[in-house]
């Protein structure tokens, strides 16, 4: 039986800060915007399905930009695009969070230079939290990118801004050679 | 073709009886109005976009908008050596890569004229195949979920997971392999890959059966496809349909066999089309019958492949690449049968130069779906979703 | 055609198509390139090609009644753009052949084929788009991939991408 639960069933009390109580909330169900542009669109959608499980995670896409905290650039933005992927940034309810996903959204990926259709970073239109690297990402660094946005979540205070919340989160970055040498040695490899 | 001439009719309430839709009350007073659908819709499959003229639940026109995805394929070709173009191909249908590179490895190769490994072609064909079968999980797949039903979708992604998982053992990729180069390969399978492949298509035979006793056997399913969206012969070709799409239109007509590649003619293997009995020929139901019998195929040919493979005695994969690829002057159209259709390469060289300078990409998508806008006159707005589901594009490929 | 060189079946067949075309229409259309890869032939007299191209839909030994592809090519050395297309006999008489039209670099007009056979609606849209020939007689030439409102014709050789489109700077 859980803490929780427990507090629940013997009338017990919990003590935090409302800070940790919403944030917890939040990082719970993130629900991201089904919103595929290519072909990291399919990776996203495995990560969906079966092997990969988000719900696990509390992570289930929805069709409406209205229901959605979190925006996965799933994709090459085109310049025809661009205009749509800014409009539905902004029929998100706050506060809304952006992951881009793939080389092609951080940066233009192999169509950098001589793609004259396509915009060269998704960041140049609107803001992103999180980027997730790789042509297309694996299942695997996506949900690696979702907890980061977990994390960043996490870090985020009533009264601090985003961009102290993503600084908090880039000083306490945890380094995960650390922790894979640290099991290592723990199982004796 | 299912039509219903609404001019003239003011707006009407319909109601559709298997195969042909029914008036049931005449001028009602709704009007024409505008819905636009996509680019960010579910089941657009991507980032298309159609704008149907409706009145009431009736389309009178529905116009596709292309374009948000235009990567400019054939800028980065002409700009990149020979050998750079295959990470390209991948990137146009990305639910098939192997079998890109394959069409784009195969038109080179005739302009350079050179002979292929066998063994070479029997790796090419096993990867094309097994592609293939993915593809057409995801295309059945997310056709259930276009229609409602959710757990084919799981059920066709756990499998395609172990696809991946060979595919990405053979090249070092999940999705976009870059893996068949023009004369031969990046590598050579590793050792127990043709045993694992084996035990997938031990697996995945009762897995297909009961993938169809699930989808293609369920009542609701049927009645959202039969007799919808229904594509007559001649005009499928006037169109230019290829692939499963044409198949589903009652010809009998496949690239692997109609205009053979690489070991293909050695192979038996049998080009399923629609006999009418289970689904009206044209109709969306046939379009994902065939899909459905393709995989069975898919598996046959890549047993027989497994059986004839030539030994890895002495074999180096790269060893017919050619150290740099400058073909002669002249122009070639080299295809081949992709799990959407006709995929077709027009490589124009100069004789000078390493670079292309000119690289079209025929797309079957792109294709299948200028039809959209004949198929969807008179259609009802949920019966839309089911013809794109039909159609089964793949924006990267439509919009290159 | 040289002597002693080996042709192919292939060829001899879009050899044989080629002669029933070159039998009406004449000096309107060039000799039989006979390569290997993709034989040609070329429509010297353009304002006939929608003639040529529904006298080779429908005369009973030719029945080309699939277009496989329709490519754009600019070539800047002749000040020249033109379109090739690929046609095939499919499920009848099985014979391949493929077609060029050339127009005018600047203003260039070629006629459009879109009545005879519907592939070539989209694919000649999509060539004005990336080359800006027109095609007389199309439904709706209109640019198909790139916005309405892109400027220049991106696959000319000679093709200077734009710096800005609707305020987002567009070069690397």
């Amino acid at each position: 039986m859980g803490l929780l639960d427990a507090g629940i069933t013997k009338h017990n009390m919990l003590v935090t800060s409302v800070d940790n109580v919403l944030n917890w909330a939040r990082l719970s169900s993130l629900w991201p915007m089904g919103f595929g542009l290519a072909c990291c669109a399919i990776e996203m959608m495995a990560t969906n399905a079966s092997n990969y499980d988000l719900e696990r995670f509390g992570i289930f896409p929805r069709s409406s930009p209205r229901q959605s905290d979190l925006m996965i650039v799933a994709g090459t933005v085109t310049m025809k695009m661009a205009e749509r992927v800014i409009r539905l940034y902004e029929q998100m309810p706050e506060p809304r969070y952006v992951l881009s996903m793939g080389s092609c959204s951080n940066c233009g990926g192999p169509y950098w230079e001589h793609g004259y259709h396509v915009l060269k970073g998704v960041d140049r239109i609107i803001p992103v939290d999180v980027y997730v690297p790789g042509c297309p990402p694996r299942p695997e660094s996506l949900i690696g990118g979702l907890m980061k946005i977990q994390e960043l979540i996490r870090m985020e205070q009533i009264g601090i801004s985003r961009a102290d919340a993503l600084k908090k989160l880039a000083e306490k970055s945890v380094d995960p050679r650390f922790i894979i040498e640290r099991e290592r040695k723990a199982v004796g490899a | 073709m299912q039509e219903l001439d609404t001019a003239g009719l003011g707006s009407v309430r319909v109601t559709r009886k298997s195969d042909t839709v029914v008036i049931l009350e005449k001028d009602l007073a709704t009007e024409q109005m505008v819905l636009a659908m996509g680019p960010q819709h579910p089941s657009t499959h991507g980032v298309l976009k159609l704008e149907c003229l409706t009145d009431g639940e009736v389309i009178t026109q529905a116009e596709p908008y292309l374009g948000y995805l235009h990567r400019c394929f054939e800028k980065c070709c002409e700009n990149v050596d020979y050998p750079a173009v295959v990470p390209y191909t991948d990137r146009l249908d990305y639910l098939a890569g192997m079998n890109s590179e394959f069409a784009y490895a195969i038109t080179v190769e005739k302009l350079l004229d050179i002979e292929i490994p066998r063994r070479v072609e029997f790796i090419r064909v096993i990867v094309a195949e097994l592609n293939r079968i993915a593809s057409h999980l995801v295309a059945i797949g997310t056709y259930g979920i276009d229609l409602g039903a959710f757990t084919p979708f799981l059920f066709c992604f756990r499998d395609r997971e172990i696809i991946l998982g060979l595919l990405e053992w053979a090249s070092g990729a999940r999705m976009l392999y870059n893996y068949i180069w023009v004369g031969g390969l990046a590598y050579d399978v590793p050792a127990d890959f043709l045993k694992r492949v084996k035990e997938f298509v031990n697996y995945f035979r009762p897995k297909a059966v009961e993938l169809s006793e699930l989808l293609t056997e369920n009542e609701i399913f049927v009645k959202r496809t039969f007799g919808i969206g229904i594509m007559p012969a001649d005009v499928a070709i006037n169109y230019g349909w290829s692939g499963p799409m044409l198949r589903g239109s009652g010809v009998k007509w496949d690239l692997r066999r109609n205009d053979p590649y690489s070991i293909y003619p050695e192979l038996d293997f049998k080009v399923p089309v629609p006999d009418g009995k289970h689904s009206v020929i044209g109709d969306c139901l046939s379009r994902h019958l065939v899909r459905a019998w393709e995989m069975d195929e898919s598996l046959k040919i890549i047993e027989q492949c497994i059986d004839k493979m030539p030994s890895a005695e002495g074999f180096n994969s790269r060893s017919a690449i050619p150290k740099r690829i400058r073909p002669k002057a002249g122009e070639v159209y080299g295809r081949a049968e992709n799990p959407r259709g006709e995929l077709g390469f027009y490589i124009e060289s100069d004789g000078k130069s390493t670079k292309p300078v000119r690289c079209k990409a025929r797309s079957s998508c792109f294709v299948n779906l200028s039809a959209m806008k004949d198929l969807s006159k008179g259609q009802l707005i949920p019966d839309l979703v089911a013809i794109i589901g039909s159609i089964d594009i793949v924006l990267g490929e439509v919009d290159r | 055609m040289e002597e002693g060189k080996v042709i192919s079946q292939l060829v001899k067949e879009s050899a044989a198509a080629y002669s029933i075309i070159h039998e009406k229409f004449g000096l309107a259309i060039s000799d039989f390139d006979a390569n290997e890869t993709m034989p040609f032939f070329e429509v010297v007299d353009a304002s006939l090609w929608t003639e040529i191209a529904l006298f080779m839909r429908d005369h009973p030994k030719l029945k080309f009644n699939y277009m496989a592809c329709l490519t754009g090519v600019d070539y800047p050395a002749e000040e020249k753009l033109g379109i090739i297309c690929n046609f095939e006999s499919l499920a009848l008489l099985n014979h391949k052949l493929a077609v060029k039209v050339k127009c005018a670099r600047e203003g260039g007009s070629i006629p459009s084929v879109a009545c005879v056979w519907h592939t070539a609606n989209w694919h000649e849209r999509e060539a004005y788009d990336m080359f800006g020939m027109t095609f007389a007689g199309h439904p709706e030439l209109r640019r198909i991939l790139c916005p309405e409102d892109w400027e220049g014709y991106p696959l000319r050789k000679d093709y200077k991408v734009q710096d800005q489109y609707h305020g987002i700077k567009v070069p690397y």
